[in-house]
């Protein structure tokens, strides 16, 4: 039985890791819900974000700049890929679609490995993240704390764009019935461009964020990705609160689980799902019948 | 049965010949109509005649594999739905698809996002009254027969020029049914033009002043209500119905 100091510890842990996953799933279950396609892209936009980190950040020692590299980045890549790839698969069956993204996915991947080599990198900590916070009860890193921050003002403004705009009144309806906003007179394709560079820059910002805590290596995105396939499936596919709660969840339960025995933590994030499925099949926040 | 040549200008919406296919299954031959400015059509017939599959065709969900669609003289077959609904055209399928997720005022924003002549909401609550009271209620939690108002009031804050209604009474309670109807004789009277496909007769025929009979993907028929009311072997044999 792990220590009380220790298991608030790892709750801590599971927090970090719970926000890193919902920025990574919200970014996935909104491409999911507009446009039908599952991006298994998802994992090696995720790496590279985090290269686009390590490089800016070996120039400049400044980590906003990197931050804002990294949106520009992203979001050039996610309209690049949207325009000349996916856009050509909407009509596409769901099979080719997977195998299109999956495609994209190695491609991205190995190109990431003939840049960097497959050795992993380090990206540094930014100098207002190093050290430790006392929080009374626990000394916790810092740089995890601004972590948990940060993600929490990218969700909130992803949050504000989705349910305080047009533009994200469009994306919400066109998650539910694409085709009913055809006919109220609105091209939803121009809708899709957006929704795609959205999640390709949520993603990419999610791998930059995390580059700091954890070894930078071209294949760093697989774990993420397939943990976020199973926070969409328990959050309700295409929901974005469902995306953010499942996050949460799935980084608590992996976390957790860790304490008393890291063999099992990912054993229990999948028992989970399988427990959610047979109980509420649409997921947290998803309604009957999508998708 | 002749289909009516008339004056083309007067003809605001005019189907030609149109052969639309689901698949590798042909649904209409040859299929024409012509709906007149402030005109009211019922679209009547056995299910499977092809009465959904016209509307859809119009609103350009389905394209039609060949034939002619002009609205206010201009061709609109092959266009997408988004740009048929720019010019006036506005679908209220018959599932509703009230996006569930969205309150009331949302689904009526995103219907008016487009329109150019959107209404104020405060007209909309004029006609559905009811629909004010749930304003703030997810689309999810209305009932059969609000939803359809919805599904009707989406369709007038974008002030369309032609609404194809897809068997708006189904599924509801009479009474409800009695006011939907009450709305849909007064949008008629204030000259607003309508295609209506009902498996209702009586209450479709309220309100029509034209009907076309559908069997097999075929015009069967083509009249007055009182016409249909005259020759009750045709209602039987082509339209299964009886009145």
């Amino acid at each position: 039985m792990p220590s009380w100091p220790a298991l608030v510890s790892q709750a801590f842990n599971g927090l970090a890791l719970g926000a890193l996953l919902a920025l990574v799933s919200s970014g996935l279950t909104i491409i999911l819900g507009t446009l039908g396609v599952l991006n298994f892209a998802h994992g090696a936009l995720f790496a590279v974000g985090a290269y686009v980190a390590f490089v800016i950040l070996q120039y400049t020692s400044s980590f906003v700049l990197a931050l804002l590299g990294c949106c520009g980045v992203m979001l050039l890549l996610g309209i690049l890929l949207e325009r000349v790839i996916i856009r050509l698969f909407y009509d596409r069956p769901d099979e080719d679609q997977i195998l299109v993204t999956y495609g994209i996915g190695i491609v991205l991947v190995e190109c990431l490995r003939a840049a960097f080599g497959g050795n992993a990198q380090r990206v540094p900590v930014p100098s207002w993240g190093r050290g430790a916070t006392q929080l009374g009860f626990l000394i916790y890193p810092t740089y995890r704390l601004q972590l948990i921050a940060i993600i929490a003002m990218l969700l909130l403004g992803l949050y504000l764009v989705l349910y305080r705009t047009s533009v994200g009144l469009v994306v919400r309806a066109g998650i539910e019935n694409p085709a009913m906003v055809g006919i109220l007179g609105i091209n939803v394709r121009r809708a899709f461009l957006l929704v795609f560079a959205v999640g390709v820059v949520a993603v990419g910002l999610a791998g930059m964020l995390y580059a700091p805590v954890v070894a930078v290596t071209p294949d760093m995105g697989a774990n993420f990705m397939a943990q976020s396939f199973v926070v969409i499936v328990l959050g309700g596919l295409g929901s974005f609160p469902g995306a953010v709660v499942g996050g949460l969840i799935a980084g608590e339960i992996i976390s957790l689980t860790s304490a008393f025995n890291s063999s099992y933590s990912e054993v229990m994030l999948y028992a989970l799902m399988a427990l959610l499925l047979v109980l509420r099949p649409q997921g947290l926040f998803g309604s009957e019948g999508r998708v | 049965m002749p289909i009516s040549g008339g004056c083309t200008r007067m003809s605001l919406l005019e189907v030609d010949r149109i052969n639309t296919l689901y698949g590798d299954s042909h649904v209409l031959f040859d299929l024409s109509l012509r709906v007149k400015q402030g005109e009211v059509v019922a679209l009547l017939g056995r299910n499977g005649a092809g009465k959904t599959t016209t509307l859809r065709s119009i609103m350009g969900v389905l394209a039609p594999r060949s034939g002619q669609i002009r609205f206010d003289g201009k061709s609109i077959g092959g266009l997408p739905p988004s740009a048929i609904a720019g010019m006036g055209v506005q679908l209220v399928p018959e599932e509703r698809a009230i996006f569930g997720g969205l309150t009331v005022e949302e689904n009526l924003r995103v219907a008016a996002l487009t329109a150019p002549n959107a209404w104020p909401f405060d007209r909309i609550y004029q006609v559905f009254p009811r629909l004010k009271e749930r304003r703030k209620s997810a689309g999810r939690t209305l009932s059969g027969g609000e939803q359809q108002m919805l599904a009707i009031a989406r369709a007038l804050i974008r002030d369309a020029r032609i609404i194809l209604l897809d068997e708006p009474f189904e599924g509801l309670a009479p009474l409800i049914v009695r006011d939907l109807v009450e709305v849909a004789r007064n949008l008629a009277a204030e000259g607003r033009t309508m295609i209506v496909v009902e498996q209702n007769v009586t209450a479709a025929l309220s309100f029509a002043n034209r009907v076309y009979g559908l069997n097999n993907g075929h015009v069967v028929f083509e009249g007055t209500p009182a016409d249909l009311s005259a020759n009750p072997g045709l209602m039987r044999d082509f339209l299964g119905v009886g009145v």
